[in-house]
């Protein structure tokens, strides 16, 4: 039997097929649980789980939340506006007084690339990362191959998509990861002021035209465009974003397979990188990787918090 | 006083010698040189086995005294330097205040003879404040012993500005360093990029950069005949456009960092903060090509961009820490393990790199081992292997990317005008 090892949910990079299949089975057998009258299990009754935020977040933060108190742990909900943080003390300084308060998990969504990594060589409570800077989104990552796996049966062999900022984007990073290693074809797109150098060593396909990532695609994953990277000037217009990287039902019927797939991690830009008719339209399943989200969350603090348990047992 | 230095391996850029000698040393200078070498009222080191060099020149030290403090003193990083084997430090002028008028430079060099170890030779800054916008007043720095002017950690994006300080410079035989950088390109930059700042989320720093200043320095140098030497250079291109320049006539000289040829941008892979530096740690192809242009000449001397940070502000977050890394401990180390370990350089070639060849570039009369010389002398051994501890420190900083390693290579002697400022 497959036995989950790690302390810390950092980056898919880092993980290898059988451990994140391993979060993907176990996401599995939770999903069922939210769709009881009593969306609650006793699992992880009494560990105390620590959601701190660094960066605005709703959906990311409600759906950890959700998923640590579905299995009956309690949450502790930290932004950048209530804590010390304003105060001049560094970050882990904040996480070393908040560890000496003996939380079991640390959740933790920060704007430097890295600070995930750097904590969970320092700290003894598991960190999970929810997002750090430009590097990893690991349990989106995770969730939107859930989805994927869901709805086409299977990774292995299919080719996916990631359309727009890939530079800025942690969502990317961790599928393209995540995809590799379950046997996916992965291309990025969008243009070529948002593509970061030497990405094709990752091993991805790049292409700078919408078209020719929509031919063949089973998965379009459409990542949010930052207004703010126009005002930096690495585009000239949303008007000509819109026009040539924007998804919309017209370009889908032209280029796209019948049966592709349509995600979003949100939050949208309606009109933007995405129209409404493909959003909401029939290929989307973006509400159903929100649903997911909290399964594959689950699965996470569960397996992080059980490596702990084991551990401290062993020591005994 | 005097002092016998006997029977060590005697190795001298200027006059070639390469044989086991004895030095006596009388006072400042150095009296004699000769084999057993006998003086009954002199003292005597054993350096059987040891390697006697000229005292080591670096050109790009930051002390970060006045100002900073906290970071480095002129007496801490005099000390770590001596630990180094340095007998003369050119400090860079991003102090507070800045070194762009006498009182500051006779403020350096006060405590500098306050602290009694090694020479420290100031830096002018190329503008007034360092603002790039006035030239300062260099003819009055020379006056009280600044040996060139510079723009390091401000680099200078007008580029009548800098044509001017070459030519004013120029006049009055001080070099000018350049810290070579477009500052629009690098902005926000934290690391060198490519696949790593890729993989690891962080924004890079293209080649580009440095290269395209670079080679607009190289042709305001060919146009004003003046000597620009050009700091830490990290990039294959920078070292193709220097040797073309020198194969040209342009007065041109350049340094490399020891961490730019022991170091590549792998090194980032833990986001530690103690491998943020600028300019930052690049692809192998660049260490080798720095590693030719060592070898070839085109790179006439090592300097360490010794850049003390407290840990306060380097144990941070990767983007929120300030670039450098102290370097003047293990510079002779990493010299010995990354270039005459692997047969790019000779230990020869190594001494000239760091003692002669930088003393020509700001015209001193160091850098070398005869009678007569001042006794600036490093006795090491090469062949000892230490592993880097922050015990190994000198500096008030401990900002190392080289912490834990095992290096080859280790000072046991450092004399400064005759005076014993260090020993192992």
């Amino acid at each position: 039997m497959k036995v989950w090892t790690k302390k810390d949910l950092v980056g898919l990079e880092v993980l290898n097929k059988d451990e994140i299949e391993m979060i993907l089975e176990t996401a599995t057998s939770f999903k069922e649980i939210s769709t009881r009258q009593v969306k609650k299990v006793p699992t992880l009754r009494g560990k105390t789980i620590v959601l701190f935020f660094f960066e605005p977040s709703t959906r990311t933060r409600s759906s950890f939340d959700l998923a640590a108190k579905r299995l009956s742990a309690d949450t502790l909900s930290i932004s950048t506006s209530t804590s010390a943080i304003k105060k001049g003390e560094t970050v882990k300084d904040t996480m070393k007084n908040i560890e000496a308060m003996q939380v079991d998990a640390i959740i933790i969504r920060h704007s430097a690339s890295g600070i995930a990594q750097t904590l969970s060589n320092c700290m003894g409570s598991s960190i999970i990362n929810a997002g750090d800077g430009c590097h990893e989104h690991p349990t989106q990552g995770l969730l939107d191959m859930f989805t994927i796996k869901e709805k086409k049966g299977k990774i292995k062999g299919l080719n996916i998509s990631i359309i727009g900022d890939i530079t800025h984007s942690r969502v990317a990073r961790s599928n393209i990861w995540g995809l590799k290693k379950l046997g996916a074809h992965v291309t990025v797109c969008g243009p070529r002021t948002l593509i970061p150098r030497d990405i094709e060593k990752m091993g991805v396909n790049v292409t700078t035209s919408l078209p020719q990532a929509l031919k063949n695609a089973d998965v379009v994953n459409i990542l949010r465009i930052q207004m703010e990277r126009q005002k930096a000037g690495l585009f000239p217009s949303l008007r000509e974003y819109a026009m040539r990287y924007g998804v919309s039902k017209e370009k889908l019927e032209k280029y796209a397979k019948d049966d592709v797939l349509i995600m979003h991690p949100g939050p949208m830009n309606r009109g933007i990188e995405i129209t409404p008719d493909v959003a909401d339209g029939s290929f989307s399943v973006i509400l159903d990787q929100v649903t997911n989200g909290i399964a594959v969350r689950m699965a996470v603090l569960y397996l992080v918090c059980q490596s702990h348990t084991e551990d401290a047992e062993q020591e005994l | 006083m005097k002092l016998i230095i006997k029977n060590a391996r005697v190795i001298d850029s200027k006059s070639k010698i390469d044989d086991v000698l004895d030095i006596l040393i009388e006072g400042k200078k150095i009296a004699k040189i000769d084999k057993n070498i006998k003086d009954n009222d002199a003292d005597v080191f054993d350096a059987r086995n040891l390697v006697a060099s000229a005292g080591f020149v670096d050109l790009h030290v930051h002390l970060r005294e006045p100002g900073f403090e906290y970071k480095e003193t002129i007496l801490s990083g005099s000390r770590a330097a001596t630990a180094g084997g340095f007998t003369t430090v050119c400090c860079m002028p991003n102090t507070n205040p800045v070194i762009d008028n006498q009182g500051v430079v006779e403020f350096i060099i006060s405590a500098s003879k306050k602290a009694g170890l090694i020479n420290v030779l100031p830096i002018g800054a190329i503008t007034k404040g360092s603002q790039g916008v006035e030239l300062s007043e260099m003819s009055d720095l020379k006056d009280v012993g600044v040996v060139a002017v510079s723009d390091d950690g401000k680099p200078l994006s007008n580029a009548a500005i800098m044509r001017r300080a070459l030519e004013y410079a120029g006049m009055l035989k001080l070099p000018v360093i350049a810290h070579s950088e477009d500052t629009d390109l690098s902005a926000g930059g934290v690391m060198h990029e490519g696949y790593m700042s890729t993989k690891l989320g962080l924004k890079g720093i293209t080649r580009v950069a440095e290269t395209s200043m670079v080679s607009r320095d190289i042709e305001l140098a060919r146009y004003t005949g003046s000597h620009l030497h050009i700091a830490h250079v990290s990039c294959r291109e920078s070292v193709h456009l220097i040797r073309d320049a020198k194969k040209n006539g342009v007065n041109v000289s350049a340094e490399c960092t020891p961490h730019h040829f022991s170091l590549t941008v792998e090194s980032l892979v833990t986001y530690d903060p103690n491998t943020k530096v600028n300019p930052p740690l690049r692809d192998i192809d660049d260490v080798k090509a720095i590693c030719e242009g060592l070898k070839d000449g085109t790179i006439d001397c090592i300097a360490t961009d010794h850049a003390p940070h407290a840990e306060s502000e380097k144990d941070v977050e990767f983007d929120a820490a300030p670039f450098g890394m102290i370097g003047l401990e293990t510079a002779l180390a990493l010299g010995i393990s990354n270039l005459v370990e692997k047969g790019i350089l000779t230990l020869t070639q190594l001494m000239d790199k760091m003692s002669y060849n930088p003393s020509k570039i700001i015209n001193i009369n160091k850098g070398y081992i005869a009678v007569g010389a001042d006794a600036d002398i490093t006795v090491f051994d090469p062949k000892q292997k230490w592993e880097v501890t922050e015990g190994d420190f000198y500096s008030k900083s401990k900002n190392s990317p080289f912490l834990g390693n095992t290096l080859k290579g280790r000072v046991i002697l450092t004399i400064c005008g005759g005076k014993k400022v260090f020993s192992i």
